[in-house]
C-alpha cells in the first residue's frame, strides 16, 4: 500500500465522520461530495476504471445535486440561519 | 487615406472595436458583462420569512432541553443504545473478516472455474476487449436487463410521488416562478463546458466494449451534462428538446430494443442455433456483437433518468 493510497483512506474516513458530524446540511453533502471523489480517486488506484468514472459521475455529481435540490425544496438552506427581528410581535 | 469600408461600416467591425479598447475609448465590460440582479419576486419574501419564523419557533418548542424533561431523558438513552449499536456492530464486522480466507490465497471462494473462464475465453465468446463490458452485456445480460428497468420503476416512483398537476400548480411555488435566469457567469461557462462533457458522455458510451465504461457511466455523464445545462438556461430552454414525450419514447425504445436484442439471443443461444450477429475484429469500434447496440441502449435509459430525476425534484414535471 503506497502511502498517497493512505493518505487517500485517512481523507476518506475524516470525510465520512464529519459528515455525521456537521450539523449545517449543506455542508455535509459539499462533504459527502468529497468523499465521492476521494472514492473515485481510489477506484482508480484500485485499477478499476469503470467505476471511478460512474463514481465521480453519480456520487460527486448527480446524487449531490439532487441532495442540494431537496435541501431547497424543504428551505432547509434558509432555514438554518437564525430567523428576523420582525418575528417578536 | 483610402479606405475600401465606409465609416459606418469600420466601426462595426472588429479590428475597430479592438482600437478603440485599446486607445481607452470605451470600456467593452460596462453593460455588457456585468450581472442583473435577479428580480425578487414581491410577497414572496415576507411570507418565506413568515414561514421561517414558524419553523424557527417550532424547533425550539419541540428540543427546549431545559424545561423538557422527558426529551432530556430520551436524550440521554438515545445516545447510550446508540453507541453500543455501533460497537456491537463494528465488532461483529470485524469478526467477520478476520474469519475470511487471506487476500490472493488459492483456495477463497472466489477463484472458482466462472472467473477463470471469464478471464480465458472472454475474448473469443463476446468479442470485447474489455472484459468486464463482455461480463456485464454478455454473460450477465439479464442482469443489466433488470437494473435497467429497475432505472426505470424508480423514476415511475418518483413520478408518483412528486408529480405536480398542471392545473392545481401555484404559480409561485413552482420553479417557473423564478426564470428566465440570467447568471451570465454560469451561463458564458456551460456554454464551454456542456457540449464537451456530452461528448466524453457518447465517447464512454461508444467505447464501452474497448475500454473503461459503458453505458452506466457514460449515461450518468451525460445526464450530468444536462442538468448543468438546465441549471444555466432554465427550463424553458431544455424543454425544446426533452419533454414527457421525450422520455417516454426513448426509454420504451431503449428497454425493449434491449429486451428484443436479447430474447434472441437467449434463444438462439439456448437452442444451439447459429447466430447471425458477428463477432468483428477484436478491438474495431464495430466488433463484439451486440454489446455496442446495447450499451447505446442502456446509456440511453440511464441519462433520460438521471434528467428525469432532477426535473422531477426540481419543479415535479419535465
Amino acid at each position: 500500500m503506497n502511502p498517497f493510497m493512505v493518505i487517500l483512506l485517512c481523507f476518506l474516513i475524516i470525510c465520512a465522520i464529519f459528515v455525521s458530524l456537521s450539523k449545517n446540511l449543506l455542508r455535509s453533502v459539499v462533504i459527502f461530495m468529497s468523499y465521492s471523489l476521494i472514492m473515485s480517486v481510489i477506484w482508480m488506484l484500485l485499477e478499476s476504471p469503470d467505476l471511478a468514472i460512474t463514481e465521480a459521475a453519480v456520487g460527486a455529481g448527480v446524487t449531490s445535486v439532487l441532495f442540494f435540490a431537496t435541501l431547497k425544496k424543504i428551505q432547509a438552506i434558509d432555514a438554518e440561519e437564525k430567523p428576523d427581528e420582525q418575528e417578536e410581535e | 487615406m483610402s479606405r475600401k469600408k465606409s465609416d459606418e461600416q469600420y466601426n462595426k467591425s472588429f479590428a475597430s472595436r479592438f482600437f478603440r479598447w485599446l486607445g481607452g475609448e470605451q470600456d467593452p465590460y460596462i453593460g455588457v458583462v456585468e450581472m442583473k440582479p435577479q428580480k425578487e419576486p414581491e410577497g414572496i419574501v415576507e411570507a418565506k420569512s413568515r414561514h421561517k419564523n414558524e419553523i424557527f419557533r417550532r424547533i425550539q418548542s419541540i428540543y427546549d432541553i431545559k424545561h423538557n424533561k422527558q426529551y432530556r431523558k430520551f436524550d440521554k438513552l438515545f445516545n447510550i443504545l446508540s453507541i453500543t449499536f455501533c460497537i456491537i456492530l463494528v465488532t461483529v464486522l470485524i469478526m467477520a473478516i478476520s474469519y475470511m480466507p487471506p487476500v490472493g490465497s488459492p483456495d477463497r471462494p472466489v477463484n472458482n472455474e466462472v472467473s477463470k473462464r471469464y478471464i480465458e475465453n472472454g475474448l473469443q465468446e463476446t468479442g470485447a476487449v474489455n472484459i468486464v463490458g463482455g461480463m456485464i452485456l454478455d454473460y450477465r445480460a439479464f442482469d443489466t436487463l433488470g437494473e435497467s428497468h429497475v432505472l426505470f420503476i424508480a423514476t415511475i416512483t418518483v413520478l408518483i410521488l412528486l408529480r405536480r398537476d398542471a392545473k392545481r400548480t401555484d404559480g409561485k411555488i413552482s420553479d417557473y416562478y423564478y426564470e428566465p435566469k440570467d447568471d451570465i457567469i454560469l451561463q458564458k461557462v456551460t456554454r464551454f463546458l456542456v457540449p464537451v462533457i456530452v461528448i466524453f458522455g457518447i465517447y464512454v458510451i461508444l467505447n464501452g466494449h474497448l475500454g473503461p465504461g459503458g453505458g452506466f457511466s457514460g449515461g450518468a455523464v451525460i445526464g450530468a451534462g444536462l442538468i448543468l445545462y438546465q441549471n444555466a438556461f432554465g427550463f424553458h430552454k431544455t424543454r425544446r428538446f426533452f419533454t414527457a414525450g421525450t422520455y417516454k419514447w426513448v426509454s420504451f425504445g431503449a428497454l425493449s430494443f434491449y429486451c428484443l436484442a436479447k430474447s434472441y439471443s437467449f434463444f438462439t443461444g439456448a437452442n444451439h442455433l447459429e447466430s447471425v450477429i458477428p463477432k468483428g475484429t477484436p478491438g474495431d469500434i464495430l466488433s463484439s456483437g451486440l454489446i455496442l447496440p446495447l450499451n447505446v441502449a442502456v446509456g440511453l435509459v440511464v441519462a433520460c433518468t438521471m434528467y428525469a430525476f432532477y426535473a422531477m425534484f426540481r419543479k415535479g414535471g419535465f
